[in-house]
């Protein structure tokens, strides 16, 4: 069972349920829960909308994107049905969060997704998690199953003349369907590739209907910032930026765990004072601030707040907030290795500059670990990465290319270090397997 | 003749079926829950299970494939009763994760994708499980084992063999 | 679509608003290159090679996806540019065998030209490349798993153009893999479309792998001699020992009717040009009563001799002429003036596949009433009655498909049978023996006629919707049947016709006047049109049908008998020996049950072997082009001007050669030149009448004279001597359905499958070899 970990810095907003049993849905209920469900029901779409803009709620899923806006996309008419589809993928190496939502608050999930289908006008939702969450999704039907016993889903929502239903869906083991396009075509039964943009999944979505797609946090939300007021929500956290978000730390962390932090909060303090500093007292390599995909940066640039924009000004991204903090006796060239091996496995094989890049980064990189590597290979590796960035069909090749130009910049002595069959000087395992 | 009467599915997961075809928009998202159940129920995707999954959705066995060989989750081969994936993904890499693997291996004599002689185990090395912040983690079918150490290792394979000792 | 004006490499350009860049480039003559993007085909955006850089975008867009709208500023070449696309086949190549020198597709590769363009010249990468052998998943195609680049080109046209859906894509990232349905085969139509839009050579063709280098060859655009769609075919010829040899047909010029189809006769069945049963010299049955080889000179004063002899002695109508539907307009013309002014006889016929006299006499009198396939590709609405085109008429079946799938055309199927087609059908009724017989009664108004048909009633309420439509009859649609739907059809503004037929040049046959009662263009025997009097002289009361020849000549009622192309003995189950009193010739390429019972056999040219043209089931006229050559055959054209001048006819009235008109012959450059600026020469000149025939053997230098003489046949010359088809024009014609209805129609229904035409498949090797295949996925499917 994933621990629950807790720092008096957290302000516990979408964790305030965790480890209190709220999965259970009469617990759920005395924690106030279903409350905002009733009251955008009774106020409407538009005041949803609003609330939500005004909460300054950016997608949780990795993009950022604010999440009032994306439900305004949506056409007010449409002559196919409208979705919205929960994004509980979550495959992003460094990234458990969902994961904790669905086991400790799997009714926040659907609340905020009958909310959502209330903003949009929808009448069906779909959650999809990743197939290798199975026990999360027996939770997470367990709790769909309650919401309909109890009337708050179907064909009278909250004895209205509104319908909702929700479905529950288990993807089968595949990195690329968390993207939102591919997700559809994954739910649709189809290979996770993604489509052809535009048209965007608001106008042209699921079934071809519109769809609004959200991370499960960012559905977990919802109900708190209509609780508590969009404007509330927004105060919380940094400019640009509402509200808290779940950071998981992970790697060589004292104390490793998923913490519920306003927005912009530091990452100094974040590795050193909520994460107890680096285990075993050593000294910080370098941090992935948010999820692999996300370039590495410098014991010296992590004096930054952690919201999409400040992370994004120093060279990196907040994506999914996994935090992976790297020790000083990490080998960068193994780290690099293990990065692009996992975007190799799982590019979904579609274009060619993601396909074959991440297929001979790997390859380079492999042999480059192992100690038969060249002069001309760094730089080879820098050319691949830099001629996938912005090439490719879906942001999954920028995910492997963006990463391994950090690395290449950042530790590039590092790579030297390999050069002329010198031995890689920290223990490290000899090669990834992985097909 | 109806579809059921010739299943090659238990009686439970074909009633799941008939239900599963009519619960979306479109028969076809049934597919991908369907494969994983229907894995989990034979143990691996035979032609058989193809087929009949073809079948019940509408498509040919060609499109079913198509799908099916795009998830890692999905085989086409049994493993062991009990498939044991480690992931070694940089969460728990930096935590172990190899020395893990490794353990797994010396102790099953097998390495990755291997099923050991009696069947009872396979060994997988998979990608990040969503465990990150527990790491090094493993999953045993579809259990959760976190914040893992070698010693440990000898304790869960433990585990399982007695359960299947007991039957379950 | 209102135009819209944008700007592409400084050059200002219109098109239709949402029209897609890459096309909209290509169009204005600005190649942008792509792997994955094929007109016609849904969109991939895959394989990044079609980027270029558009104003205020931030990141590089794939034009195969964007459209054009107003005020746009694109450029398609530019340093940047031209780095990721060589960056992306540095990529490819990484992997890719580069076994060009021994590649089928080495010379016409895509990626080779690409690499060449932008220099993708030295290997970043020291790793090993990956080595699969070659796999045969049937005996039409092959794939190469290490050169394919994942275009996703074969699948789509498999599916979307196809609807056959045999192949898939497996497994993901770099292990992806285009996979047959079959496991380790293909079980399919083996159409060899996918060898054919392969833009590298992952996928070959069974008959044509590591056999020739495209530059080796010479490519001759042809039409197809298998059926009555008449696909335009380019086949590539080589030198050989007897002459010139085909080795590979292929659709590689896509300015055909067919525009990017061709089936597996049309791809794989040429190899009967190469039978070892192939006839190469003339027989003349001896004294001992065996078939002796002979010169042509001796066979050909034989024949005269005994046709002078048995018409002094028996007088008119004394012999019999049958002729097919694989033989040319200008060889059918010339075997009916043949037969009608120097055989004296009406004695005259064909194998008829189709009611073409009845389709014919019912547009009499009215104008652009007749679908040619190109309209019928593009028709809004069409009604399919009978038929089954998918097996028997494959690129009327791709036309249709592509037509709904891409113009969001209708298709209504009404059949006795299941068809293929149903699935691309807005709405089809499925009818028992004798229901067309009641839909059309309540297509005009008879409601109770509708009764007890499923479907029928909808089906009519959405045809009366349509504005315009095209009715297509299958061949099982003769004289009253016939009539029936299409009087129906010609109640109504904008309903046009075809009636399908079996046979390259069925149509033609018929056109032709190979008719007991019918002259060239379906006119009576007696009558006061330039015609009769160029043919005065001619016996005028109608001659006996195919049958009745064959009987008649059975029981000694016929004295001579000249059969071109035609297999009588097989197609109505002739005994042996019946015709043992009759002087029996035969013009054919093979030795067929007819043949063997010869007196005297002619080895003839097949299609693939001589000039002239052929019209098909819709009526569009095309040129065939000699492409291949074999010693000791010789067209039948050319046999029939022998014949005739060895019996004494002035053959120039027989075939108006000559230079009649005084025009200066252009010597160097006769018919024949196939490529650059003879041909260019040679088509206009031809085209404007200014080229003078200088042979009698020239077959299109009886051209004028089926212009002149046929209503239906005014050919835009230009236009067909270009390789284009040019349509005719039935309503041209003379003779009302009344009078028609009344004969016999004489149609045997042939039902060619996909890999068959008769006599060619059966000699074909390539195609007896994909039939084994078939055979056996059908067993094992049992
Ligand atoms: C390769 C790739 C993988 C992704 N994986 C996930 C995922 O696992 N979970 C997720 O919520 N979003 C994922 N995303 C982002 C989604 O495409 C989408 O932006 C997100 O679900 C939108 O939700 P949000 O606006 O709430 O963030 C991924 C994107 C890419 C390109
Ligand atoms: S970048 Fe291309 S190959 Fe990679 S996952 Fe996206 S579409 Fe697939
Ligand atoms: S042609 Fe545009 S991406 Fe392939």
């Amino acid at each position: 069972m994933p621990r629950l970990v807790s720092h008096p810095d957290e302000v516990k907003i979408v964790t305030s349920r965790f480890g209190k049993g709220a999965a259970k849905i009469d617990t759920y209920l005395e924690l106030g829960g279903y409350a905002s469900a009733r009251k955008a029901l009774a106020e409407g779409a538009e005041w949803i909308i609003n609330e939500m803009k005004a909460s300054g709620l950016r997608g949780r899923g990795g993009a950022g994107f604010p999440t009032g806006m994306k439900w305004s996309f949506v056409p007010k008419q449409s002559a196919k049905p409208k979705y919205v589809l929960v994004n509980g993928d979550e495959s992003e190496p460094g990234t458990c969060k969902d994961h904790l939502i669905f086991l400790h608050d799997p009714h926040a999930v659907i609340e905020g997704t009958i909310i959502a289908g209330l903003a949009i006008g929808a009448k069906t939702g779909f959650i999809y998690l990743r197939g290798e969450y199975r026990y999360l999704i027996q939770i997470v039907e367990r709790a769909v199953a309650d919401a309909y016993e109890r009337g708050f889903l179907g064909k009278n929502i909250f004895g209205s003349e509104t319908e909702f239903q929700v479905i529950v869906q288990t993807g089968a083991g595949a990195y690329e369907v968390g993207e939102e396009s591919a997700l559809m075509e994954s739910l649709e039964g189809k290979r996770g590739v993604p489509r052809i943009k535009p048209p965007f999944p608001a106008v042209v979505g699921l079934y071809g209907g519109p769809t609004v797609i959200n991370n499960a946090e960012t559905i977990a939300t919802v109900p708190h910032v209509l609780a508590m007021g969009g404007a509330a929500y927004a105060a919380v956290g940094s400019e640009r930026n509402g509200g808290t978000r779940l950071f998981g730390l992970s790697g060589h962390i004292e104390r490793p765990g998923v913490y519920e932090l306003p927005m912009g909060y530091s990452l100094r303090k974040m590795i050193y004072e909520v994460g107890g500093g680096v285990r075993g007292g050593r000294k910080l390599k370098a941090v992935v601030p948010g999820g692999s995909s996300t370039p590495v940066l410098l014991p010296e640039e992590i004096d930054i707040g952690m919201d999409f924009d400040q992370v994004g000004k120093a060279g990196s991204m907040l994506g999914s907030g996994g935090v992976v903090v790297i020790d000083d006796q990490t080998c960068m060239v193994e780290f690099a290795l293990r990065t692009i091996s996992f975007y190799q496995h799982e590019s979904c094989g579609w274009c060619i500059p993601c396909r074959e890049g991440t297929d001979w980064l790997k390859k380079s990189l492999t042999r480059f670990h192992a100690g038969f590597g060249t002069e001309k290979d760094i730089d080879n590796i820098q050319y691949l990465a830099e001629n996938m960035m912005g090439r490719t069909f879906c942001p999954l090749g920028d995910a492997a290319a963006m990463p391994t130009l950090g690395f290449v910049k950042k530790f590039r002595k590092e790579f030297e270090d390999h050069l002329h069959g010198k031995p890689c000087p920290f223990a490290h395992h000899p090669e990834v397997v992985l097909v | 003749m109806s579809v059921e009467t010739m299943s090659i599915f238990s009686p439970e997961l074909s009633a799941r079926f008939d239900e599963l075809v009519t619960r979306y928009p479109m028969k076809r998202s049934a597919l991908i829950p369907m494969l994983l159940y229907a894995q989990d129920e034979v143990g691996y995707l035979s032609d058989a299970v193809i087929d009949e999954i073809a079948r019940r959705i509408g498509i040919t066995p060609l499109d079913v494939r198509n799908v099916a060989t795009y998830y890692s989750m999905l085989r086409f081969k049994p493993a062991g009763k009990f498939n044991v994936q480690v992931c070694t993904n940089i969460s728990c890499m930096l935590r172990g994760g190899y020395k893990i693997f490794d353990r797994f291996q010396e102790r099953l004599g097998i390495g990755h994708k291997g099923v050991t002689a009696d069947g009872l185990f396979s060994l997988e090395e998979v990608e990040c499980i969503g465990a990150c912040c527990w790491a090094p983690a493993i999953q045993v079918n579809y259990d959760f084992h976190d914040e893992l150490t070698e010693e440990q290792v000898d304790a869960i394979l433990e585990q399982y063999r007695s359960q299947n000792a007991g039957g379950r | 679509m209102a135009d819209v004006t944008f700007i592409v490499d400084g050059k200002t350009l219109t098109a239709p608003a949402g029209t897609l860049l890459i096309d909209a480039c290509r169009k204005a003559g600005i190649e942008i290159p792509a792997f994955c993007y094929y007109p016609g085909l849904s969109l991939q955006a895959a394989c990044r090679m079609c980027v270029v850089r558009q104003e205020k975008v931030p990141k590089l867009q794939t034009a195969c996806t964007t459209p054009v709208a107003d005020g746009q500023v694109f450029i398609t070449e530019s340093p940047e540019i031209a780095q990721a696309r060589k960056a992306t086949l540095q990529l490819l190549l990484g992997n890719h065998p580069l076994d060009c020198p021994v590649c089928d597709a080495g010379g016409e590769c895509e990626l080779q030209d690409m690499t060449f363009k932008y220099g993708a010249g030295e290997s970043l990468y020291v790793e090993a490349k990956q080595h699969r052998e070659e796999q045969k998943w049937s005996p039409a195609v092959y794939f190469d798993r290490p050169r394919c680049i994942l275009c996703y080109r074969c699948v789509r046209m498999c599916g979307e153009g196809m609807d056959v859906w045999a192949l898939g894509i497996q497994n993901r990232g770099v292990t992806a893999v285009i996979a047959p349905n079959g496991g380790d085969h293909l079980d399919c139509e083996q159409c060899g479309m996918c060898i054919d839009v392969c833009p590298v050579g992952a996928l070959t063709s069974g008959t044509y792998r590591y056999k020739s280098r495209p530059w080796e060859m010479k490519h001759v655009s042809t039409v197809c001699t298998h059926c009555a769609d008449g696909c335009k075919v380019t086949l590539g010829v080589r030198r050989a020992n007897d002459g010139m040899e085909i080795v590979r047909a292929d659709n590689r010029d896509k300015s055909g009717i067919n525009g990017d189809f061709l089936c597996a006769k049309g791809r794989f069945g040429f190899d009967f040009v190469e039978s070892a049963e192939r006839l190469t010299q003339p027989l003349v049955r001896n004294s001992a009563g065996v078939l002796e080889p002979t010169t042509w000179e001796k066979a050909i004063r034989h024949v005269a001799k005994r046709f002078q002899e048995i018409l002094s002695a028996r007088g008119a109508g004394s012999m019999g002429v049958i002729g097919s539907t694989r033989t040319t307009n200008e060889e059918n013309y010339l075997l009916q003036k043949f037969a009608r002014t120097v055989l004296k006889t009406q004695h005259i016929d064909h194998e008829r596949t189709a009611d073409y006299a009845t389709f014919h006499g019912l547009l009499v009198g009215s104008t652009g009433r007749a679908a040619s396939l190109k309209e019928i590709a593009a028709a809004p609405a069409i009604l399919l009655l009978g038929g089954n085109p998918t097996e028997e008429h494959p690129l009327l079946a791709w036309s249709l498909r592509s037509d709904v799938r891409l113009n969001h055309a209708r298709l209504y199927v009404a059949n006795t049978q299941a068809i293929r087609l149903e699935r691309q059908a807005a709405q089809s009724v499925r009818l028992s023996d004798g229901g067309y017989e009641k839909l059309v009664r309540g297509l005009s108004g008879d409601e109770a006629a509708l009764a007890g048909l499923p479907g029928a009633a909808a089906f009519r309420d959405a045809l009366a919707g349509e504005e315009s439509l095209v009715v297509i009859c299958g061949a099982e649609f003769r004289g009253a049947a016939l009539a029936a739907p299409m009087r129906w059809g010609l109640s109504r503004p904008q309903v046009k016709f075809a009636l399908l037929s079996d046979g390259v040049n069925a149509r033609g046959a018929a056109d032709m006047g190979l008719y007991p009662d019918l002259m060239p263009g379906y006119q009576l025997l007696a009558g006061d049109r330039p015609i009769h009097t160029e043919y005065a002289g001619m016996p005028t009361t109608s001659g006996k049908d195919y049958a009745a020849m064959m009987e008649a000549a059975g029981s000694g009622g016929l004295d001579g008998l000249l059969v071109v192309g035609a297999d009588p003995f097989a197609a109505l189950g002739v005994a042996e020996g019946a015709l043992k009193d009759t002087f029996l010739v035969v013009q054919d390429c093979f030795l067929t049950r007819t043949a063997a019972q010869a007196d005297v056999v002619l080895p003839t040219a097949s299609l693939y072997e001589k000039t002239g043209t052929v019209t098909n089931s819709y009526g569009d006229v095309q040129m065939v082009r000699k492409a291949a050559d074999k010693a000791g055959v010789k067209p039948d054209f050319e046999i029939l001007v022998r014949l005739a001048g060895a019996m004494g006819v002035d053959v120039r009235m027989l075939v108006p050669f000559g230079d009649a008109q005084g025009a200066r012959a252009d010597m160097g450059q006769t018919r024949g030149a196939q490529a650059g600026e003879a041909d260019r020469h040679a088509v206009w000149l031809a085209a404007n009448g200014l080229e003078p025939k200088l042979s009698p053997f020239d077959p299109l230098a009886i051209l004028d004279e089926v212009e002149r003489l046929v209503p239906e046949y005014k050919l835009d010359r230009l236009n067909l001597f270009a390789g284009n088809e040019s349509t005719t024009e039935p309503g041209a014609g003379f003779v009302s359905v009344e009078s028609l209805l009344q004969r016999k129609d004489g149609v045997v229904a042939t039902h060619p499958g996909l890999f068959d035409s008769g006599l060619l498949s059966e000699r074909t090797s390539a195609l007896q070899e994909i039939r084994r295949h078939q055979e056996k996925l059908a067993v094992a499917a049992d």
